[in-house]
């Protein structure tokens, strides 16, 4: 990111009155004209009514009681009386907090074992000597290349095979190592200085001591966008979960929201507020996380 | 699409990145050292990662290719039939649609996220004030799930849907986007370029940061406008992300399922005409009938594209270079 943030120019006498104006300036510290402050103003606000707009439209309608019209024309964008009634029944109809806490219990799942597993093969792809190191290397990257979309009706015979369809540890199962994740994993330790682990061995750690001591440590910024990349992968999966289970009973947010549109088509409050309740702990998770998840998507991009 | 396609992008760095050095130090020395003090553990480190991905992805992988030329039902091992299978998928009128579906949705989904959002973080690369939260907000959809997506436009597309009131208030009368095959097919292109913003927003971010700003003041000073300056300056800098983008994009574009899925129902919108490969591979492969062999066969088809659309979009790139 370039230096020159806003820049605002406090003057310390607090007198002059222009130069206590902030000012808006590029990045050369020359000063925005106040056209070009509006016009972008302007612009960014449309994108944001057009990228906000309907997920605020979906939280009204779902906060919107059974005697208000949903179909008024001219829209009302405010709930006349906001009522969490629709949260209720939304409860009622399908088993939503079942399957909030299946997708958790999934989601929580695919973070412990992506964080572990990938970081373990990572550090074994980057750090150890061993015949066949280039072959497991290579193993990973075929594996990233595979388009699972492609191979979903395999997947489940497989999976049919082992007899774990219909379960969520068959949801977990196919993506609880991702190759990807590994070959992130592994970069990230070829970045960590070699020295470093020398000095570790110098002083006699052994291998297991050098990862847990030395070497993951120094790889926490990647760690965590593995942790946040696990999580909404295995939260938001839509496609595998609908063709590996079939019993209501067990299913995930994602397939009990299909489930409900499917159902009860057309009671848009009920839909909206199953669609919040799936939608919410993501945003709030990614408020939290934003500065990481930034960073981590913004280095892989650079490197690309 | 599993994750928004975030995971995608980040895969392409890998692959791309240099070849795996020798030892754990260029000079291989400590390496020597270390590896005298290990007993199996390298292995130990490797395995549950290797065997997921032996198991879940590459066995899977084999097997549709192998299925591919079978006969195989769900619950019927099926025999080897040779290329009847590709065969039959030529005379297939399903095939067809879908095959033109989902190329159809490379060719106006690529172009519009190559595009617009290098123009969006044009617009949110200065740094004033609040400008961190319009990106997050824009991010916004990315993060939320496509399920979550496409119910949301689901219901703002409806025929008494939000737009379509709009619509009806500044006096253009309804349209019907959900229940036009065409219609449908491009309101479901229209969320994914939705979707797809931010994530390609914050790859562009990532390179424009890194064009030497004098370039531009050059520009600047020999008099170049700033529409100019976006093409003779920007985008000759921004090519290897458009590239990338291109790329990541139309393979993503091609497999697409989850949004036409949603918005047109299982079964692919008006008597199918909005079936993608990737549906047509799930609804003809699953269930107690699942005719794998033939499913397959079509996977093998996207796996075919697939690869070719990477290649084609590489190949572009090397071209423009020499």
């Amino acid at each position: 990111m370039s230096a020159t943030e806003t820049t605002e120019t406090t003057g310390t006498t607090a007198k002059s009155k222009p130069r206590r104006r902030p000012r808006v300036t590029d990045e050369n510290g020359r000063r925005m004209p106040v056209w070009e402050i509006v016009l972008r103003y302007g612009l960014l606000l449309a994108v944001l009514a057009l990228m906000i707009g309907p997920f605020l439209w979906q939280l009204s309608t779902s906060l919107k009681g059974p005697h208000e019209n949903i179909f008024s024309s001219p829209p009302k964008f405010l709930p006349s009386d906001p009522t969490f009634h629709n949260y209720e029944r939304v409860a009622d109809t399908i088993p939503v907090w079942d399957y909030a806490f299946n997708s958790l219990k999934v989601a929580a799942a695919n973070v412990v074992t992506n964080c572990v597993g990938a970081t373990l093969a990572g550090y074994a792809l980057a750090r150890l000597r061993y015949r066949g190191r280039k072959a497991a290397t290579i193993v990973f990257i075929l594996a990233m290349l595979v388009p699972v979309e492609g191979i979903i009706i395999a997947q489940f015979t497989t999976m049919r095979e082992l007899g774990l369809n219909n379960t969520l540890i068959g949801v977990l199962l196919p993506g609880c190592v991702s190759a990807l994740n590994v070959l992130l994993m592994r970069n990230a330790f070829l970045n960590v200085p070699y020295e470093i682990e020398e000095a570790a061995f110098v002083d006699g750690a052994n291998v297991w001591q050098r990862f847990l001591r030395i070497a993951l440590p120094a790889v926490k910024g990647t760690l965590a966008v593995v942790a946040i990349f696990a999580f909404m992968g295995a939260w938001d999966d839509f496609l595998w979960p609908l063709i590996v289970l079939s019993d209501p009973d067990r299913f995930t947010l994602t397939i009990g929201l299909n489930y409900l549109h499917g159902t009860f088509a057309n009671d848009e409050r009920l839909v909206a507020a199953g669609t919040v309740i799936a939608v919410l702990p993501l945003i709030v998770l990614f408020a939290c996380l934003q500065r990481y998840f930034f960073r981590g998507v913004g280095e892989g991009a650079v490197k690309g | 699409m599993k994750s928004p396609t975030a995971t995608k992008a980040a895969s392409s760095d890998i692959s791309t990145a240099g070849p795996a050095p020798k030892g754990l130090r260029p000079d291989g020395r400590g390496g020597r050292r270390i590896r005298r003090q290990l007993p199996t553990s390298p292995w130990l480190f490797a395995a549950p990662g290797l065997v997921i991905v032996a198991v879940f992805i590459l066995y899977p992988f084999l097997s549709t290719l192998n299925n591919a030329f079978t006969d195989k039902r769900t619950l019927i091992p099926g025999e080897y039939v040779g290329l009847a299978n590709f065969r039959e998928l030529l005379h297939d009128d399903m095939f067809w649609i879908g095959l033109r579906n989902s190329t159809l949705y490379v060719l106006v989904v690529v172009p519009a996220l190559v595009l617009l959002p290098l123009l969006l973080a044009m617009l949110v690369q200065k740094h004033i004030p609040g400008i961190t939260f319009f990106r997050s907000a824009f991010y916004t959809p990315v993060v939320a799930s496509i399920v979550v997506v496409g119910l949301i436009w689901v219901w703002m597309l409806d025929e008494r849907g939000l737009v379509n009131a709009v619509l009806e208030a500044v006096g253009v009368g309804k349209v019907g986007f959900l229940s036009d095959q065409w219609l449908l097919l491009f309101s479901a292109m229209a969320v994914t370029v939705w979707k797809g913003l931010g994530y390609y927003m914050i790859i562009y971010l990532a390179a424009l940061a890194n064009v030497p700003r004098e370039l531009h003041e050059a520009a600047a000073v020999d008099g170049a406008g700033a529409v100019r300056r976006f093409f003779s300056v920007t985008v000759p800098a921004v090519r290897s992300t458009m590239v990338l983008v291109g790329a990541l994009s139309s393979v993503a574009a091609f497999k697409v399922f989850s949004e036409v899925y949603l918005m047109a129902g299982p079964t692919g919108g008006p008597a199918g005409e909005d079936t993608t490969l990737v549906m047509l591979v799930q609804r003809v492969g699953t269930g107690l009938t699942g005719r794998v062999g033939y499913a397959s066969a079509i996977s093998v088809v996207v796996f075919v594209v697939t690869v070719a659309l990477m290649l084609l979009v590489l190949r572009a790139d090397r071209k423009e270079d020499a």
